[in-house]
Order: structure tokens, then sequence, then C-alpha cells
């Protein structure tokens, strides 16, 4: 395998490790609705910490794609 | 049709060769210096990184001054604007680091609206992304984790070792999870930094893969185009939101040095 194709695949894999991120941004927001349906009185205070956990989950599929975009155009 | 472009605007790289291609995604990320400067042998130039910011800096002064000046009891929009700013800042200081973390206010204050800055002055066509540099980030998060753990020294003293064991775990089970805690507190700077880095490189290579498609496509340019005016309203969000990330977490690793858990 030459190495022009091996960098396309690998990045095709790297970008597989955003199925997690997904996987962890879906359980972040469905926690969410179902903590504000069970009780509606707590979505403010809810509403401003969800923000810190969307982000640091969102991160972890940041990082795989930034490795799969490294592979495309940098090396 | 989208691999049509791509293997265009692959050809379109490979023509240019990768450094000065307009259309290589990593070209915006480069530093050029502006002027020379040179102190004993340390090539301490001028660069557009610096100039970005230095204009970051000074627009956010001023702008937070030109808001506030005259003071007045009812505000006007530029002052509310400066006042929900300061709101926020003091609301996420108060509630994660507690009555003590009064003394660091100004120091959270002036991190948030340093990156804040630089993250939105970033999204103006032909600017430059200076939190888009790992050395930037890199250096403000080792700051924080540097001061963040000599207070929990200087209030605690040898007792700040005890982080590292939580209180009320079984003895055997320290031969675990001290390593493990101790890696997750190395690894803060690490995550801190490169959380927000990767959040803007990984933005602004998008722009510009997108606006590649957008040139080489032709009429069909105008379906990246549309993705495109989005993805800049996403980021737009991610870069308010990354800012006040970052200054969140500050605030937890502060309350963490000064309470312990």
């Amino acid at each position: 395998m030459d190495a022009e194709a091996a960098k396309l695949i690998g990045a095709g894999i790297a970008a597989m490790g955003m199925i997690g991120a997904g996987i962890g941004v879906g359980n972040v927001w469905s926690s969410f609705f179902s903590a504000i349906a069970r009780n509606p009185a707590s979505k403010d205070e809810i509403g401003a910490n969800i923000w810190i956990g969307f982000a640091v989950t969102e991160a972890i599929a940041l990082f795989a794609l930034l490795i799969s975009l490294m592979l495309l155009f940098v090396a | 049709m989208a691999t049509d472009a791509e293997g265009e605007l692959k050809d379109a790289i490979d023509a240019h060769g990768a450094g000065d291609s307009p259309f290589h995604p990593m070209e915006q990320f480069e530093i050029h210096p502006l002027g020379r400067i040179e102190i004993f042998g340390l090539d301490l130039s001028f660069s557009n990184a610096s100039l970005w910011m230095v204009i970051a800096a000074l627009v956010s002064t001023s702008f937070l001054l030109f808001a506030v000046r005259g003071g007045r009891i009812v505000p006007t929009r530029l002052q509310v604007v400066a006042e929900m700013l300061y709101d926020v800042v003091a609301g996420m200081v108060r509630d994660n680091v507690g009555s003590e973390g009064r003394a660091f206010f100004p120091f959270i204050f002036t991190l948030f609206i340093f990156i804040l800055f630089c993250n939105v002055l970033a999204l103006i066509p032909g600017s430059f992304a200076v939190t888009a540099q790992i050395i930037v980030t890199f250096l403000m998060a080792i700051v924080i984790f540097i001061t963040v753990t000599a207070i929990g020294f200087m209030r605690h003293g040898a007792r700040f070792f005890g982080f590292f064991f939580p209180a009320g775990a079984p003895a055997w089970t320290a031969a675990i999870l001290i390593p493990i805690e101790i890696v997750s507190y190395l690894s803060r700077p690490i995550s801190l930094s490169v959380r927000l880095f990767a959040n803007m490189t990984v933005g602004h290579v998008l722009f510009k893969i997108l606006a590649g498609f957008t040139i080489l496509m032709g009429v069909a340019g105008i379906l990246p185009l549309i993705v495109l005016v989005g993805i800049t309203a996403l980021e737009l969000l991610v870069a308010v939101l990354q800012a006040y990330v970052f200054t969140i977490l500050t605030c937890v690793y502060l309350h963490d040095a000064i309470h312990m858990h």
C-alpha cells in the first residue's frame, strides 16, 4: 500500500472518533431534556451548566476531526 | 459533485505546493514576522500573531472604556453590554469559586475578555486567529496551572498532596487512585489549551475548505456558500462558548485549589 492511500485510510479511521462524541453529545442533551421534563423549575440552573458538558464532549469530536484534517492536508 | 471539487482542490493545492497555495487550509495559520527584532540573539520579531493580540487588547480595552464613559445610572445600550459581560464573569466567579474568588476576579475577567475578543476578531475575513496557535493557548493554560497549584500549596501547605487521594476512600485503593489523580491533574493544562486550540483551528480550516469549494464549483458553488453561512453562525457560538468554557474551567481549578474538592 502506498503512503498516499494509507494517509487517506488513516484520515477515515481517525474520523471514527467522532462516533463516541456523537453518542456523548446526544447523551448530554437527552439528559438535559429529561431533567427539565421532570422538574421544569430547574431549567435555568441546568441551562447554564449544560454548555460546559456540551463543550467538553464536543471537543473530543474536534480532536478527531483535527487529526483527520492534519492527515489530509499537513502530513 | 463534491468529490470532483475535492479532486480539483487537491490539484490546486498540489500545483501551488503545500505552503503558498491560497487554497491550502493551513496557510492561514502561518506566522510571518512583520519587523525583525533581535535581542541578544533571541528572535523577538513582531509577527502577525503579536499584531492581532495587540489589536484584541486595544479593541477590548477601548470598547469597555468607551462603553462605561460617564457611568450613567440609566445605562446606554453599550453600557448594558459592558455590564452584562461584567455580570457574567462576576456570577461565574461567585458560583464556582465562592467569596474568596473576589481577589481573582480582575485576572479572570481579563482572561475572558481577551479570549473572547481574540476568538471573535478572528472571524473577520482576512484576520488572524491567535487562539488557533497552540503556543498561545498553552501558555495561558500553563500560567493558570502553575498559579493555581502555587495557590493550593500556599493555602494548604503539604496537606495539598491530600488532593490526590479522595478522603474516605479505602486505603488499599491508593495504589490505583493516586496515579490516576496525578495524571488527571497534570493533564489539565493540556486539555484546557488543546480544547480552545482545536475548536478554533477546526473552525477556520472548515471555513477555508468550504470557501475553496465555493470558488472551484462555479455556479454550483452556491451550495457550499449556504453551508458556509450556517457554519459562520455556528463558529460565532463556538467562539463565545469556548471563551466561556476556558474561563469557567479556570474558576473550577481555582476552586479546587482553595477548597480542595
